[in-house]
């Protein structure tokens, strides 16, 4: 219920939005492989799912397993320099800098290395998903409240009791806003990493639709992609709802 | 054979002596409250004992070994009641044992509903009002397996009247369960309430100034602190901390 309250603004911006376009391009007969109209657009999509379905199970693997890799980097990274503080003064900086490497410069490098195999695809959704969780789940490990890290300490809990008892649990919101970043930065990653040679994927679908201007086509793919970056994002809340749910549980007594 | 005793305790913060020659003991089953001016070392005695720091000189003894820096020695209740916000009351309550291996699920469920939560066992402590958390929190110290139960104002959060219905209702599980208390407070009356003895300390740094034992039978009734002999102790304490100020 509240979901749709809340919803139905963006929703019909959204309709709205798509009605200005349907209604410009009959108006000024735009031609189709300049800006074709949502309806030739919604029916290339019916008409081609045969053509990219195949694409797009292709990406949706590749984000997964890229998603989960980059995750598990993440984590291990944050948790790794939270319990060794000398390392991360020494890494945090480095690890900074890695982001700033244009991820289009160092994709064809990447190929050149590695081939055109799914391992540098890997490396590229690697890359841009560990660092938003990384950073997102050192800032919660840092954040631990000082009263119950007192509290953990003069009961006489070990190390690593106060990580698995508090610091990790304490830290999971702020690891599941990493999260939610990541799963989007994931797919873009997807998509740009199969630019550079696949032979299937909805990037590969793009290029393909680009180069015989079939500029309908290329719409089904940014509505492809859009929709995949949503549905990985609703994913993600899901989860935390479910894991963090004595938030919103203790909240709705208070509020 | 006491309880705890802390021989000639000294601690400093760099040039500021906080703690000097502080000793003291406590016997088993002993309610002890200690009052003192504000800064004057209270809470870092209670660091020194959990292990937190380490005295600059002298002992800390637990029954006879010694616990100079040794965490986890006592079971500890801090000023905000510090309940884990994902833990359920019950999986709270039992954090200090789950800590030191043993948990007792049917001893907690008990504890819990003489603490008067029941209901509340699988609620978030966000669920809870201020008077309900100290009590789950004061339920954890009491599950905790060690003999001494250190409360560093576990009450000054609370307003007036909840106040006095922990204590009340403090006073009737420990009767019922004597445990050894060290009980750090502001309040006089509360520690005339509650203690056997009340040890004084004087302001920075801080000494042993005083030591009363509390000659009121148990199990005491609340209609006490209305009686002439109880203003009578009061003003003799509250006479011994004006001294210093
Ligand atoms: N880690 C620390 N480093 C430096 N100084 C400290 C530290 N901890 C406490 N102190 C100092 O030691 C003194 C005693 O502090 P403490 O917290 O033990 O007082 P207290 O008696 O508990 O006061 P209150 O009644 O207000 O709680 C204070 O002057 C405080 O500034
Ligand atoms: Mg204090």
């Amino acid at each position: 219920m509240t979901a749709f309250r809340k919803g139905w603004r963006p929703v019909s911006a959204i309709i709205l939005l798509f009605l200005l376009w349907e209604a410009a391009s009959l108006l000024f007969e735009v031609p189709s492989w300049l800006l074709p109209s949502p309806s030739q657009i919604w029916q290339e999509g019916i008409a081609g799912w045969p053509d990219y379905r195949y694409h797009l199970w292709s990406t949706i693997r590749l984000t997964i397993v890229g998603f989960s890799i980059g995750t598990i980097i993440g984590i291990a990274v944050a948790i790794c320099l939270h319990l060794l503080p000398k390392l991360r003064d020494t890494l945090y900086p480095l690890m900074i800098l890695s982001q700033n490497v244009p991820i289009i410069v160092l994709a064809p490098l990447l190929v050149i290395w590695f081939g055109f195999g799914v391992l540098p695809k890997l490396i590229v959704i690697t890359l841009v998903c560990f660092f938003p969780i990384a950073v997102a789940a050192m800032d919660g490990f840092k954040q631990t409240d000082a009263d119950l890290m007192h509290y953990m300490k003069m009961a006489g809990a070990t190390k690593g009791q106060i990580f698995r008892k508090l610091e990790w649990p304490f830290a999971l919101p702020a690891l599941f806003s990493g999260l939610k970043i990541s799963a989007t930065y994931s797919v873009m990653g997807a998509v740009i990493s199969e630019w550079l040679g696949a032979k299937q994927g909805i990037g590969v679908y793009m290029t393909l639709a680009s180069s015989s201007f079939r500029t309908d086509r290329v719409f089904v793919a940014i509505f492809l992609i859009m929709a995949l970056c949503l549905i990985f994002f609703a994913f993600i809340i899901l989860l935390e709802r479910w894991t963090v749910r004595w938030k919103t549980k203790g909240a709705k007594n208070n509020g | 054979m006491a309880s705890l005793s802390l021989i000639n305790i000294c601690k400093s913060f760099g040039d500021k002596k906080v703690l000097k020659d502080l000793s003291f003991s406590i016997d088993h089953a002993e309610f002890v409250s200690i009052v003192g001016p504000s800064g004057s070392g209270k809470s870092t005695l209670f660091h020194l004992i959990g292990g937190l720091l380490q005295p600059d000189n002298g002992e800390i003894r637990m029954e006879s070994s010694l616990i100079n820096g040794k965490r986890g020695a006592i079971s500890y209740m801090p000023q905000s009641s510090s309940l884990l916000p994902w833990r359920t009351i019950l999986e709270n309550v039992m954090l200090g044992e789950e800590l030191l291996g043993k948990k007792d699920e049917q001893g907690a469920l008990e504890m819990i509903a003489k603490a008067g939560l029941s209901g509340y066992e699988h609620a978030y402590p966000d669920q809870l009002s201020g008077g309900m958390k100290q009590r789950a929190a004061f339920i954890r110290s009491m599950l905790s397996p060690q003999s001494l139960i250190c409360l560093d104002e576990p009450f000054s959060a609370l307003d007036e009247f909840t106040r006095l219905e922990m204590q009340q209702w403090l006073l009737s599980i420990w009767e019922e369960h004597k445990r050894s208390i060290l009980f750090v407070t502001h309040n006089i009356e509360e520690a005339l309430y509650l203690s056997d003895r009340i040890i004084v300390l004087s302001s920075r740094p801080a000494q042993v100034k005083a030591v009363f034992t509390i000659p009121f039978a148990r199990p005491r009734r609340e209609s006490i602190v209305l009686t002439e002999d109880f203003l009578r102790w009061k003003k003799k304490i509250y006479n011994e901390l004006r001294g210093m100020i």
